[in-house]
């Protein structure tokens, strides 16, 4: 047997592509005869796939090629590719690293990602279906995740006669709906993946296509090389600092290409210095370019951390702390505007929200939707604001400083993909310029209303019990909290305090004047308290601003509230052990006009915490 | 194939500063790794690198070398060692670790050997899942380890096909395939919580071709078991098993005899097949490697113990 097996990867450019297509259109069977026919499938992994075709297979008899690729277990149960997988091979002329993506609706985050790694698409379609709505969806992720040249791989033509006007037709339906997605190329190929007709040989089946072979067009396609001729970018990933003697910058650069002796600059702060050294452990280079993972070493000592980036003075990124970007939802949870998400771009994390989502793109029309939100899959076009300024360029200008994801602050589950479309100027900044840092400034930090969420009852009424189940689904919905009630606050700061009546207004205004304190920090804070008089309530309202006291009434029958008894306190009242005890032998005067009377008789507490909620969203603390 | 022209069996390496003679394919595949390796040490509290003592380790090792040049990798090799591992590879660990000054911490999972477990009398996949998987998640709880570098390669094994380059491990150390988080671009999500960590492959996207065409391009030192010699062998499924000391229990029958044997991959000796070859040196070594016609996991047993077994030992927590 004879081997075309590579003597070496050899002085080709690597070509990374991804596979996509609609659900059975063949895309693993693909990826399987090109390892097949390249000669990559060796013998004992031959074998195994023998044994999974007779177990797993869909083919027969036939060696079930998909198998090759469809690596887990559930997978390979369910007959359907669910994740990303990544196959490697060689020819004698180029590599090539291939990304494998779902066809289903459900995995479009598993496809954009395959696509965020690839500079090329090889889309699928079954000659017997056509055009469908996958293609077309799989087309636009392409184009947004910035793909330039598409190879349309007609597949199953076996299926379909290999009729030449079958394919012409498809070919004509694709290159129409495609005419403004941007390609700067699309290559209609006729193949069958399962029998191996224009994969790698020239097939017998069409004669009337005079064009490449799939694996031809794919070792000599020139893809868009450019990246070494954009402005230079260098994300700074680690402070190398071996000795006092050595300080150098390392990282890979992302864009464009730099050399000793040339002018840098730090985007956020504008410090500027020259190029000393590019240093590796091969020895100093005269120069670097795109790709390259170096050590720079800097004429003049200044400050850089990690997250900062190094660029030419005359070709500087945008410095933007709000901006225009597509987003891809990738979370179970959806997205929720307002919400504080940790944000990366580059080597820097900082912080920031979606002010609006302008519309919901249709992932199969491109039409606009108006929208709220984004679900897992959905793409928006939205506006961000973050944290700070930020460096970066339109992802059409450079993947590299474009690109951002957005991490759940609780989870840490990487939530949203982004791609930054353009920088919003100052003259639609809110709140920037030079302000001082004062309780509204703080609150917009964390996009939140500060207010005094105060929750008043006889004891046992359940004030903490809901007040702790609004604080989570706060917590959860990104906003700041702190909770003031008795156990932290008899413990330290009021621990000199008795229960006289003295002492106990003597409680309720530090408890009032600590709560103001935070609410000036920006928080929202939750206080439970029992706060049986109108008067002690009353001062603390008039501590705050209007709006930001939130009287809630947690009313719950005495009777009731002595079945209860959590704590055990009214047997020990009603025992004599308890004395002035609120409810038996010291008044409790309800409120007259709170801003929420929440009857909690015959209700679950969960009930009682959605009540609050929706009061809240209606005084706008939740928007 | 690329070769240095400086490069003969008995050339030393490269001297320093010499231009590079990488082809581009391996240039951007090690600054790829490089790029890895150092987002890990730029991102975690406490990382360690998983040091095997194979040729994938050697390569790792190399690259986290070249990443931090002038200075020193900022986290130690950790070699979580079976106890059966051939003499040859132990001796060359050692003087790995002294030859480049790096602090090595050597754990064996000291509750398993005291119950007596070992690959010929507990069989591979108990003898793996204690004295491997629940030895390294013991070593990584006790040293407080958030990060942990591992040499496997995407193209090794299908669900391997599938790992993320940073791959998420819950608190018990465990891999969930279907829960894993996206990767785009180069955006790494190095998030974790108190007791939460991350594998981290820096080598995802090589092959075995690129791993032995950048030992040769490099002139990386390996565990000499990779080149074939006479060594005492019996023949066990189908494979060579070498008598690398005398704990190996001889079936009836079974005389040890001296074979030309060469290694692909290297574990535990009782559970590493070696294969007839005559290849003495790496370049006869890659010429071989182009001619054959099974995978290099093909002589590792614990892999054959049942189908989707690496998926099942990854979830678990093995590397």
């Amino acid at each position: 047997m004879t081997h075309h097996r590579p003597a070496s990867a050899g002085q080709r450019e690597l070509l990374r592509f991804l596979t996509c297509g609609s659900v059975d259109d063949g895309k693993s069977t693909l990826i399987g005869r090109l390892l097949h026919d390249t000669r990559l499938i060796l013998d004992d992994q031959l074998a195994a796939l023998a044994r999974d075709s007779r177990r797993h297979g869909t083919t027969g008899e036939e060696i079930d090629l998909a198998l090759l690729v469809d690596g887990l277990e559930a997978e390979r149960q369910q007959g359907i590719t669910i994740d990303v997988a990544w196959r490697y091979f060689s020819t004698p002329r180029r590599g090539f690293i291939v990304a494998d993506t779902p066809g289903h609706e459900q995995y479009t985050r598993n496809m954009a990602t395959g696509a965020s790694h690839s500079s090329l698409a090889v889309l699928l379609v079954d000659a017997r279906k056509g055009v469908l709505t996958q293609t077309r969806r799989h087309s636009i992720i392409c184009a947004l995740l910035g793909i330039r040249d598409i190879v349309l791989a007609v597949n199953k033509m076996d299926l379909a006669g290999f009729d030449q006007d079958h394919f012409d037709r498809i070919v004509g339906d694709y290159v129409t709906f495609a005419s403004t997605l941007g390609f700067r190329s699309i290559v209609p190929i006729p193949l069958s993946a399962r029998h191996g007709d224009n994969v790698t040989r020239r097939s017998g089946n069409t004669p009337w296509y005079h064009g490449p072979t799939l694996l031809e067009h794919l070792e000599t396609v020139e893809v868009e090389q450019d990246l070494a001729d954009k402005p230079f970018r260098f994300p700074v990933q680690w402070v190398n600092r071996p000795s006092q003697e050595f300080r150098g910058f390392s990282g890979t650069v992302a864009s464009g290409r730099v050399a000793v002796g040339d002018q840098v600059v730090v985007a956020a702060s504008g410090r500027s210095s020259r190029i000393a050294r590019i240093v590796t452990a091969d020895g100093d280079l005269p120069s670097a370019e795109a790709g390259q993972a170096v050590t720079l070493t800097l004429a003049d000592e200044i400050d850089i951390a990690r997250g900062d980036l190094l660029v030419p003075a005359a070709a500087r990124p945008e410095m933007a702390d709000q901006f225009a970007a597509h987003l891809l939802w990738m979370d179970e949870e959806p997205l929720l505007p307002g919400r504080t998400y940790l944000m990366r771009i580059g080597t820097l994390w900082t912080q920031a929200s979606v002010t609006a989502v302008k519309h919901r793109l249709d992932v199969n029309t491109r039409e606009e939707h108006a929208a709220r939100t984004l679900s897992l899959n959905e793409i928006g076009f939205c506006n961000l604001a973050a944290a700070q300024r930020v460096p970066c360029d339109a992802y059409a200008e450079n993947r590299a400083t474009g690109a951002f994801i957005l991490v759940d602050r609780y989870t840490n589950r990487t939530a949203g993909a982004g791609m930054i479309a353009f920088p919003l100027r100052r003259a639609s900044n809110i709140h920037h310029a030079d302000f001082v840092v004062d309780k509204l400034a703080r609150a917009a930090l964390d996009h939140q209303k500060p207010a005094v969420l105060w929750f008043t009852g006889l004891s046992g009424s359940g004030k903490s019990t809901v007040a702790n189940l609004v604080e989570l689904a706060l917590h959860q919905a990104g906003r700041h909290t702190y909770t003031l009630d008795g156990d932290n606050l008899r413990h330290g700061l009021n621990k000199d305090l008795g229960f006289t009546a003295a002492d106990r207004v003597e409680n309720i205004r530090r408890v009032g004047e600590v709560a103001k304190l935070f609410v000036d920090a920006g928080l929202i804070v939750l206080c439970s308290f029992i706060s049986p008089f109108r008067a002690e309530r009353r001062m603390v309202r008039d501590l705050l601003e209007e709006g930001e006291f939130v009287e809630i009434f947690v009313d719950t029958p005495l009777e009731e509230c002595m079945r209860r008894d959590p704590k055990g306190l009214y047997a020990k009242a009603r025992a004599g052990a308890i004395r002035n005890f609120t409810g038996l032998d010291s008044p409790y005067e309800p409120p007259e006009a709170p801003e929420l009377h929440l009857r909690t008789l015959g209700r679950t507490p969960q009930d009682c915490a959605e009540e609050v909620l929706a009061r809240l969203r209606a005084l706008g603390l939740m928007a | 194939m690329t070769v240095n022209a400086d490069t003969t069996e008995t050339a030393p390496a490269r001297a320093a500063g010499a231009p590079r003679r990488l082809t581009p394919h391996l240039a951007r595949l090690e600054a790829e790794s490089i790029h890895i390796i150092r987002e890990v040490a730029a991102s975690f509290r406490r990382p360690v690198m998983l040091y095997s003592i194979g040729k994938d380790s050697s390569v790792m090792l190399h690259l986290a070398l070249k990443a931090f040049h002038p200075g020193k990798p900022p986290f130690p090799l950790l070699h979580v060692d079976t106890t059966w591992k051939f003499r040859e590879m132990i001796a060359f660990r050692d003087a790995t670790a002294r030859r480049l000054g790096l602090e090595l911490i050597v754990h064996v999972n000291e509750e398993g050997l005291a119950r007596g477990i070992s690959p010929v009398a507990s069989g591979s996949a108990l003898h793996t899942q204690v004295m491997k998987t629940e030895a390294l998640k013991q070593a990584l709880t006790r040293h407080g380890f958030d990060a942990a570098f591992g040499g496997a390669r995407r193209d090794e094994e299908k669900s391997r096909a599938k790992e993320r380059i940073f791959s998420f491990r819950d608190a018990a150390h465990g891999w969930d395939p279907r829960n894993q988080r996206p990767e785009l671009w180069t955006l790494f999500n190095t998030r974790i919580r108190e007791g939460e960590s991350i594998r981290v492959f820096p080598l995802s996207n090589w092959t075995e071709f690129d791993v032995w065409d950048y030992i040769l391009a490099e002139d990386i030192p390996v565990v000499p078991l990779y080149f074939a010699r006479p060594r005492p062998v019996v023949r066990r499924s189908g494979t060579w098993i070498m008598v690398d000391d005398e704990r190996l229990p001889l079936g009836p029958g079974e005389t040890p005899e001296m074979r030309m044997v060469r290694f692909r991959t290297l574990g535990c000796y009782p559970l590493t097949g070696a294969i007839e070859s005559e290849a003495d040196t790496l370049e006869k070594i890659i010429a071989e490697m182009r001619a054959a016609r099974t995978s290099e996991r093909q002589g590792r047993l614990i892999d054959t113990d049942e189908e989707a077994s690496m998926e099942r030992k990854k979830r678990e927590g093995y590397f």
